[in-house]
This record gives structure tokens, C-alpha cells and sequence, in this order.
């Protein structure tokens, strides 16, 4: 197998069990190619501009904010975004907290509205120190809490997904949504960055 | 489905066990006392779920909140930082 810049790399043992599995799953009739082809364009087809549209209409829109904030699954659908089998949780940041997320037993995480997690989010290294001492993670993002805002980790263990809910930048009045979306990145969403507005 | 046990803002002790198989609850959150934020609803057990069973009847779920410094006795950060996450009832006792 050859690797992104074409250099030969054999196959890791997990690369080598998911061949194995996958082509026996299409061998005794489970599973076909096209169905796995189909699922992974579909996980590949969503990313976090997703998201980002939900954040948008919340921040102009506060009736959509509390209903989003009361029941993030519904508040997605009403956008025509599908949440399928799970429950999806909003949790605002506010000048006195900050939120983040963090899966410490796998690697949750609201792929309807971010996409595939990014490589870090699955790390042990995060995992680990994010529920421990998330301000120094934080910081190493190059995200600085000031001491008296509340930081409130979000440990994704069970059947709920998570989606944070920045702050709206100051300078972005009158703003329409597609142009506040574009303020916001996969990272606003997980809580480890903040948007940028024009004054930052 | 399990009827709940606790209310939000209830004071609640997960348990400190350490049963075999596939547990949802982190090793690091048992024993420690924290509060109910919400109830999420009632899911399937995933202890059973694992071994190919139903899961039924369904256990209800909560988001548990818990100061920092109650998880981590040497927590460095801010005494009100908090940290929330899912428990199933049946890991949770009053406290």
C-alpha cells in the first residue's frame, strides 16, 4: 500500500482487519461494495459548514436559539439537517463560561454536523488531559480562558452528541447568516477555538 | 423503561465499581459526587447491548455535573470549572 506522497508502507494490523472484515461481510452476502462506497461518500459528503449554519441562525435568530438550546435535534431538523439516532445537545458559551467537548472513552462526535473528526480530537493525548486540564489544552490551541470564566468540559460518553455554541463576534452586526457561517470553523464548534470577527 | 430515580439538581455518587465488559462509565468518574443536570431519556443499556442482548428494559440517562476539584484533587484550573457528563442510572446512587 502506498501511502499520500506514494511511498510503499505496508498495511497496519487495523487497515488489514477492516479489508478482511469488509470483503467478508461482501462475500456471504451482507453487505455490498456499492452500500460500503455509499456510506463512506455519504460521511465524506458532510462537513462542518453544517454546523455552522445551525450556529448562524441561532445567532440571529433568538427564538431558533432557545429551541435550539432546549432540543438540538429538532432545532437541526427544522433546518432540514437529519440527526439520525441520536440526541443532539447545543451548549452555549457565554462571557462567564466556556464549553468544550471531548469523547474520553472513544472519539464521539456529531459527524452530521462536523464531518469526519479531525486525527487530533481522537488522540489519547487529548482524550486524556481535556477532562484533566483543559486549560492548559486549551492554551495549547492557542485559546487562553481568562480565570474567571467557568470552563464546563462536555465527556461524550453515552447516546448524546454535542455541538458548542459560540459567542458572536463583536463588529458583525447586520451581518446575514452565510457571512456570520463563514466565521465559523469546525474547531468554534468543538469549544477549542473562538470565531474571529473583523475587530479580532 | 426504568422510571428516574433522580431529579435535576439532585446530588448523586456514581458508583465505584469496577464490573467486567463493555462499560460506558469512565474509570475516572466513579466514586465521585456531582449534580443532575438534566435527564436526557431512557436508552437501551449498553452493558447489555454489547453482549447482543436488548438492552431493555431502557435506563434512564443523565448529564451529571461536577466541580473540577471534586474529580481532581490537585485540579489547577478555576474553582468553578465543571466537568458534565452521561451517566445511566443505574451507576448512580443519592449522595
Amino acid at each position: 500500500m502506498s501511502d499520500e506522497q506514494g511511498k510503499y508502507r505496508p498495511l497496519s494490523y487495523f487497515q488489514l482487519m477492516e479489508i478482511s472484515l469488509r470483503e467478508l461481510l461482501v462475500e456471504k452476502g451482507i453487505l455490498t461494495n456499492e452500500q460500503v462506497d455509499a456510506e463512506v461518500e455519504n460521511m465524506r459528503s458532510r462537513t462542518p459548514e453544517r454546523g455552522a449554519k445551525v450556529v448562524a441562525r441561532a445567532w440571529v435568530d433568538d427564538n431558533y436559539k432557545k429551541r435550539l438550546l432546549e432540543n438540538g435535534t429538532k432545532a437541526c431538523e427544522e433546518l432540514g439537517l437529519d440527526v439520525p439516532a441520536l440526541k443532539l445537545v447545543a451548549v452555549e458559551n457565554t462571557p462567564q463560561t466556556h464549553n468544550a467537548i471531548v469523547c474520553t472513552l472513544c472519539s464521539c462526535y456529531p459527524r452530521m454536523l462536523l464531518g469526519i473528526p479531525p486525527d487530533w480530537y481522537k488522540s489519547r493525548n487529548y482524550r486524556s488531559r481535556m477532562v484533566r486540564e483543559p486549560r492548559e489544552v486549551l492554551a495549547e490551541f492557542g485559546l487562553a480562558i481568562p480565570e474567571n470564566t467557568q470552563i464546563r468540559v462536555h465527556d461524550s460518553t453515552a447516546d448524546m452528541r454535542y455541538i458548542v455554541l459560540p459567542m458572536r463576534p463583536a463588529g458583525t452586526e447586520g451581518w446575514d447568516e452565510e457571512r456570520l457561517a463563514g466565521l465559523v470553523n469546525r474547531d468554534c464548534m468543538i469549544g477549542v477555538a473562538v470565531p474571529k470577527g473583523p475587530r479580532d | 423503561m426504568n422510571e428516574a430515580r433522580f431529579k435535576p439538581g439532585e446530588r448523586v455518587r456514581v458508583l465505584k465499581a469496577y464490573p467486567p465488559g463493555h462499560i460506558r462509565t469512565p474509570h475516572y468518574i466513579r466514586g465521585c459526587v456531582g449534580e443532575v443536570e438534566r435527564i436526557c431519556g431512557a436508552f437501551p443499556n449498553p452493558e447489555e447491548l454489547a453482549q447482543m442482548r436488548s438492552g431493555l428494559p431502557a435506563q434512564p440517562l443523565y448529564r451529571v455535573r461536577f466541580l473540577q476539584k471534586n474529580v481532581w484533587p490537585d485540579y489547577a484550573g478555576a474553582p468553578s470549572d465543571v466537568l458534565e457528563i452521561e451517566i445511566y442510572q443505574h451507576w448512580l446512587e443519592p449522595a
